[in-house]
């Protein structure tokens, strides 16, 4: 009897050990950040630290902004025409260095990977026009979304690392064929994106788009009515697409929100205005900047769907807080902070494929609408 | 030495299996199958039947059984029908309610929810003569109906998240999936949908009860089995020649809390504890999305949740104007020989 006993005990803590396998085993630390009592604390496990990443150092030192400009020494130059051809030069070698590096793949390495060995001018190679366009991008970023990335601004390098295709991209998830056979309704499958719960996985595109609205489900008002008609489903997708804002920073929900009422901006932390902001940034920057170059990618650089790989949270900070750890890389890149004289390309009339001109038109109207006085 | 005498039944009896009581009424009779099982009777009584079906047992086996069988074939379909990916995926997979599209219709494809009323409504027909079967069958033996009506008060929540709510708020969208984590995601959702439900008042007597269910069955159980050594659970034996297990039983919580249950009252202190979670649980459910929207607004309204200080944060959506697209360049813009020329805009002129 008493060898049952034991056998039984036994058995249950083997049950127990197994059941416990995905949690992680070891301290962790905690620290308060906000009232008292209300739970608000970041958790962080100093057993799995997750290396902010090696900034690589300018090619070398910044020439001074003096001499003859890039586009009156060089051809076909239409976006960084206005630096010197100095500065000019030290952007290609640093935007070689992050992108293709010499530890790149052969056929990616070099300026060749997007120039024209024969004729540098040369737009041929898409990787070039797509470049081009991911400057401005860059540069947007920079002077009109200081409410998110402050004075650290970005670079390439910030989500590239290294990589022809940054490691953290989405693309369109395939649409409901309205059969059973292998529909899970765009859920249910054990997926890293909403740390492997069920909930939607396929929430990029339902967030992430120029067009897609806020993701708020919660109501106003006390009592029901017909201001919001979100439903559990909609809630569903919230949560998933907030796992992925937790699981890109590395941090709990109580980062952004006191817990008790998600929805309260007086009750949520100042990160989630900031976070507010990055979502404002990523959505137009993947609706003005990436998808207007759907028809630019060759097929295998676009999604099932043939879309392209688009930007979410994860591309830029890969599991940090700040990107990179907050270094300060992008003041040695002074062609990268801002538009260039003249105006920003609109992508409308800039990008071949774009789906409609009517989006930037009607972007533009609540601004002009800012600017009259309204 | 310390020792735990009960984990397991420590007499088991053999002998001619115990048939039971006669019908009182026109009752089918019981399948007289009957047998001994060991390790059956660690746990429990060791004589395995006989056993009553009858026909509501099996009605509801039939319709239960038909009701797993479309859950799980559905789950089977939706991985392909490969069955390693059922097993590897399982606790992901769910068979799920129509779309918000549909409403509160009957009338849903199979493939976009009809398989989940079907299954839905198999399930409730499989519950509700379970339940009839719970009180005849206590009718038939001289018993009261309590287990009837506990159980009636599970069926009451389940009725209310599945079809009364539904059907109020007017789309079966609103009911919960079938499946492990799916289910479970979907009351993290809810909650998060209507505001945090801990602001639910009823919420939080369905927990008390709950909990206090727990803090019942641990205070009843350890005190039968602290006990057992004067055969405190030996209802029977008690009457013909009693001990003083029940007395001191009494004792020990006259002694350490002034007061004391009954043998029997607590059990109806259990039964109600256990009923009323489910009770309370369903109101709250049922006022959720119909009556109340946002269950934390509501508790600031009355006093039920206390207020932290402001952090000062605003809603950047109420300030915030997006960059403008700035003039276009010509000079500036990246051409594409190849394509079409832009056709004017529709609002362009406007």
């Amino acid at each position: 009897m008493l060898t049952l006993s034991k056998l039984s005990a036994m058995a249950a803590l083997a049950i127990a050990g197994l059941s416990l396998t995905a949690c992680e085993i070891g301290p962790k630390q905690s620290q308060q950040t906000g009232y008292r009592g209300t739970g608000i604390v970041q958790i962080t496990d100093p057993q799995n630290v997750v290396s902010p990443g090696e900034v690589p150092p300018p090619p070398y030192a910044l020439p001074a902004p003096s001499g003859p400009k890039a586009s009156e020494v060089y051809q076909n130059v239409k976006v960084l025409g206005n630096i010197s051809q100095e500065e000019f030069d030290y952007t290609m070698a640093a935007i070689t260095q992050w992108i293709v590096p010499a530890n790149a793949p052969a056929e990616q390495a070099g300026c060749n990977y997007c120039h024209n060995a024969e004729n540098l001018a040369d737009d041929s190679k898409y990787t070039k026009v797509v470049a081009r366009r991911m400057i401005q991008m860059t540069q947007n970023i920079n002077q009109n979304y200081s409410d998110h990335v402050k004075q650290t601004g970005v670079t390439c390098y910030t989500c590239h690392r290294g990589n022809a295709v940054p490691k953290y991209v989405w693309t369109d998830p395939a649409p409901s064929d309205g059969r059973l056979m292998g529909n899970k309704r765009g859920q249910n499958t054990p997926a890293s994106s909403v740390a492997y719960s069920s909930l939607p996985i396929g929430t990029f595109a339902k967030y992430m788009r120029g067009k897609s609205g806020p993701a708020r489900v919660i109501s106003k008002t006390i009592h029901p009515t017909t201001a919001n008609v979100q439903s559990v489903k909609d809630a569903e997708g919230n949560y998933a697409i907030m796992m992925h804002l937790s699981q890109s920073l590395g941090v709990n929900c109580t980062y952004c929100h006191n817990s008790r009422s998600f929805a309260r901006w007086e009750q949520s932390s100042p990160q989630r205005a900031l976070a507010w902001y990055g979502l404002q940034m990523v959505k137009a920057t993947n609706e003005n900047y990436i998808h207007p170059l759907t028809s630019v990618f060759p097929a295998n650089r676009l999604g099932p769907q043939g879309d392209p790989y688009k930007t979410n949270c994860a591309t830029c900070h890969q599991m940090q807080r700040k990107p990179l750890g907050g270094a300060q890389m992008a003041k040695d890149y002074p062609a990268l902070l801002t538009l260039a004289p003249g105006g920003a390309v609109s992508p409308a009339a800039a990008m071949p494929g774009m789906e409609a001109p009517a989006p930037a038109a009607a972007a533009a109207a609540p601004a002009a609408a800012a600017a009259a006085g309204n | 030495m310390a020792s735990y005498q009960n984990i397991f039944t420590q007499v088991q009896l053999r002998g001619h299996p115990e048939m039971g009581m006669p019908h009182k009424d026109d009752s089918e009779p019981r399948i007289p199958v009957t047998a001994y099982s060991y390790w059956m009777g660690k746990l429990g009584q060791a004589q395995l039947g006989p056993l009553y079906l009858g026909k509501l047992g099996l009605a509801s086996l039939l319709f239960g059984g038909l009701s797993i069988a479309i859950m799980g074939l559905n789950m089977l379909a939706s991985v392909n029908w490969n069955p390693n990916r059922f097993l590897k995926e399982f606790f992901w997979l769910a068979l799920e309610p129509p779309g918000p599209e549909w409403g509160f219709s009957v009338y849903v494809p199979l493939a976009e929810g009809g398989w989940w009323i079907i299954a839905g409504f198999f399930l409730t027909a499989s519950i509700l003569l379970w339940w009839a079967r719970t009180y005849l069958r206590a009718r038939a033996l001289g018993m009261g109906t309590h287990i009837a009506w506990a159980f009636a008060s599970a069926i009451w929540l389940y009725l209310v998240l599945g079809l009364i709510r539904p059907f109020l708020l007017g789309s079966w969208s609103e009911a919960v999936p079938f499946g492990i984590f799916p289910h479970l995601d979907w009351t993290a959702a809810f909650s998060i949908r209507y505001g945090n439900l801990f602001y639910n008042p009823f919420h939080a007597l369905s927990i008390a009860f709950l909990y206090g269910s727990t803090l019942l069955f641990a205070m009843h159980g350890a005190t039968i089995l602290a006990v057992g050594r004067y055969g405190g659970e030996r209802e029977i034996e008690q009457i013909y020649d009693r001990g003083t297990a029940s007395e001191r039983a009494g004792l020990f919580w006259r002694w350490t809390m002034g007061f004391n249950a009954t043998m029997e009252s607590i059990h109806r202190w259990a039964w109600w504890f256990a009923v009323l979670t489910t009770l309370t649980g369903g109101i709250g459910i049922l006022l959720t999305g119909t009556v109340v929207d946002n269950w934390y607004l509501w508790a600031q309204e009355h006093n039920f949740a206390p207020a932290y200080p402001d952090t000062g944060v605003v809603d950047p959506s109420t300030t915030f104007i997006p960059p403008s697209e700035a003039v276009i360049d010509p000079n500036q813009m990246v051409e594409d020989p190849g394509a079409p020329p832009v056709a004017p805009s529709p609002v362009e002129g406007n």
